[in-house]
């Protein structure tokens, strides 16, 4: 069964809502897309720029101090974190930038709600030579000062969007606006399996070179798939990336791992599975925060890559199915697997991703000592480190 | 048939074009909202548009944007709007359309919504983020009910799409003026609009109506010159009423902006 169908619908999720104004150019999108998935020139320039410019094939790391600490299951990292640009993001920023490149156009935008997205899509644009422009919630610009000033370095434009609240979602909203306006040069570097079809497909297969990475190495490495997976979920991509490889081995587990923010209280949190319900928010139908007259609510999420309202619609097909098993981690456990990875293994994880380590953390010490655990480390946490002195209470 | 229909069909045997305001439901409130659409059918107004404030509107620009959340900030919902609408009916013929985003019909329940708002009197619904493509349902339903629902149309369509949208259509066709949101100050491109106008006409004999970035009398005469069968203003109004909030001239001064919209209108040269 190949998902999406050809409206791009995922099951009941998905779809293409989106103003008139870009249903051509989705649909132009969709097309140029599809042609360079099967255009050998495109796939071999994108696998040289995997492996050059991003540092391709990211390590499959075994944790032994923390899977030695925690008794349990073997803990093996996929280091997207050891990415150029500190995260996956870059994956699909580059994919994307050069798809864009590929149809004419000479300008990208972007939303970014931790800045890695904002990040990656700059140094693409850099270095294919497009213009860029970054549209980022004031919250998330505070909070991530030193991604703003990374993205002002490679020469990028940051938006600071100061609507609603003032996180990823308004930024996402910013981005389509301009899209709206600029459609005819620009290209809308979505950063997520997000949005209106064919975004939740497309950054699924290029991020999809996680899982393709990691089966060859753990087959290597133990001579077998793996019993579990384990990643953050905050629009999806990475976990989307890590798990889409192994959706059809069904031995393998699959966990999906929200921000449970201060815990489940409206407003309090971004844990999509455990408060939100059916609806349609930015060009796509899935689980969404929302009140009971269907305004989107707020989130919290101590990380800002997963402090978003929506969930990608692939991602609620497999909650429905049970394929995948989505849970939370609130901002405190996520603070605890941050300070004990990094001092375990030496290993400062980003914010969004100390939340999947913190479900191994519970998850591990359940499993034989002869199980295998694949936790996607999406991102490092430097750019975390002034968040992180702050809520300790630590001047720099 | 529908008024909207019936509407488009008196004003084509005068030669006419209709003029269609766009306000903020509940901005300020729900009360002077009715008020508004009283003073503005006296002023001439042919259909009126009531925004249903979402708290994520993409499509449109600042002005509506802070316009919503002046509503939201009471809690303004699509049951209140309904409400509205009745209220209106008691006094009033005039066709009226709720201009709103997908999530708010789609958690209200489209089957419900059509009901209640045919029960209401409401006429037509415009939705942006909602393509025919995913409309199929809505379109079924709304027909049942005699609600006219209204797609898109903008400058980026292509003939393929032009037909589809002309097709499922009902009331008339939006055509988006410009590439950009509600309000956007891109300067009005007459020829342009003159030329899709025609490619559209082409393909439909529907009704066509044009919004986006009109904002002065003569604009609306210009966009009424190029063969338009209304004219759509919203961000300039919604912002006289922004404006004005809280004097007491609010009611008067929007109809005043409203009257001279339509006096525009009818000099346009068609």
């Amino acid at each position: 069964m190949t998902m999406p169908d050809k409206k791009g619908h995922f099951g009941i999720y998905g779809g293409k809502f989106a103003p008139e104004t870009l249903m051509p150019a989705l649909e132009e999108l969709e097309k140029a897309y599809l042609a360079a998935k099967k255009d050998k020139a495109f796939q071999g320039e994108l696998d040289y720029y995997f492996k050059e410019f991003i540092g391709r094939p990211t390590p499959l790391y075994f944790a032994k101090r923390l899977t030695d600490h925690l008794g349990g299951a073997k803990i093996y990292l996929k280091r997207e974190d050891l990415c150029h640009t500190g995260a996956h993001k870059i994956n699909n920023s580059l994919a994307q930038v050069l798809l864009a490149k590929r149809m004419g156009k000479t300008r990208v935008v972007a939303e970014t709600g931790a800045g890695q997205h904002g990040v990656a899509t700059a140094t693409a644009a850099a270095m294919f030579g497009l213009d860029c422009e970054v549209y980022m919630g004031t919250d998330d610009v505070a909070r991530q000062s030193l991604n703003v000033f990374r993205m002002k370095l490679l020469g990028t434009i940051v938006r600071p969007v100061d609507s609603g609240s003032k996180t990823l979602k308004d930024a996402i909203n910013e981005a389509m606006r301009d899209w709206i306006t600029n459609v005819a040069n620009t290209h809308y570097v979505l950063g997520t399996v997000y949005g209106p079809h064919p975004f939740p497909m497309m950054v699924r297969d290029f991020q999809s070179v996680i899982g393709r990475e990691a089966k060859n190495q753990v087959m290597k490495l133990e001579g077998r798939l793996p019993d579990c997976l384990v990643a953050c979920v905050g629009g999806g991509s990475n976990a989307m990336g890590l798990f889409h490889e192994f959706i059809d081995d069904p031995s393998v587990k699959m966990y999906g791992i929200e921000a449970g923010g201060l815990g489940i209280e409206r407003g309090k949190h971004a844990a999509r599975f455990a408060g939100g319900s059916l609806g349609v928010l930015q060009g796509c139908k899935t689980f969404v925060l929302q009140d009971d007259e269907g305004q989107i609510e707020m989130t919290h999420s101590v990380s800002a890559g997963l402090d978003y309202a929506a969930v990608g619609p692939e991602h609620a097909l497999y909650h429905d199915t049970g394929r995948i098993e989505y849970t939370y981690a609130i901002d405190e456990e996520a603070m605890e697997a941050f300070d004990l990875l990094s001092r375990l293994e030496g290993i400062i994880p980003a914010l969004e991703s100390a939340h999947a380590v913190a479900y191994c953390l519970k998850l591990a010490p359940t499993l034989d000592m002869d199980k295998v655990i694949i936790c996607n480390l999406s991102g490092r946490g430097d750019k975390d480190v002034m968040q992180v002195a702050k809520i300790k209470g630590v001047e720099l | 048939m529908s008024r909207i229909k019936n509407t488009f069909n008196r004003l084509k045997k005068k030669n006419e074009t209709a003029l269609i305001p766009y306000i903020m439901a509940g901005d300020p409130d729900i009360a002077t909202t009715k008020q508004f659409i009283v003073a503005m059918e006296k002023a001439g107004c042919d259909i009126i548009e009531l925004g249903a404030p979402f708290s994520d509107p993409l499509a449109d620009g600042p002005t509506i944007q802070k316009a919503a959340l002046r509503s939201l900030q009471h809690h303004t919902s699509i049951k209140d709007v309904l409400g509205l609408v009745a209220e209106v009916r008691k006094v009033s013929k005039i066709p009226l359309i709720i201009m709103t985003y997908y999530n708010l019909i789609f958690h209200y329940g489209e089957d419900r919504f059509v009901n209640d708002a045919a029960a209401a009197g409401l006429d037509g619904i415009i939705l942006p983020d909602l393509p025919p493509e995913e409309a199929g349902a809505l379109i079924a339903l709304a027909k049942k009910a005699g609600l006219d629902t209204i797609f898109l149309l903008a400058p980026t369509s292509t003939d393929d799409r032009i037909k589809a949208v002309s097709k499922v259509s009902q009331g008339f066709i939006y055509y988006v003026s410009l590439t950009g949101v509600t309000g956007s100050h891109l300067g009005l491109q007459q020829a342009a609009i003159k030329d899709s106008l025609s490619r559209i006409k082409a393909q439909t004999d529907k009704p066509i109506s044009v919004g986006f970035g009109i904002a002065t009398a003569d604009q609306a005469a210009q966009v009424a010159g190029s063969g338009a069968d209304g004219v759509i203003v919203g961000s300039a109004l919604v912002k006289v009423i922004e404006e004005n909030s809280g004097s007491p001239d609010l009611v008067a001064k929007a109809a005043a902006f409203v009257k001279a919209l339509k006096q525009g209108v009818l000099t346009a040269a068609r």
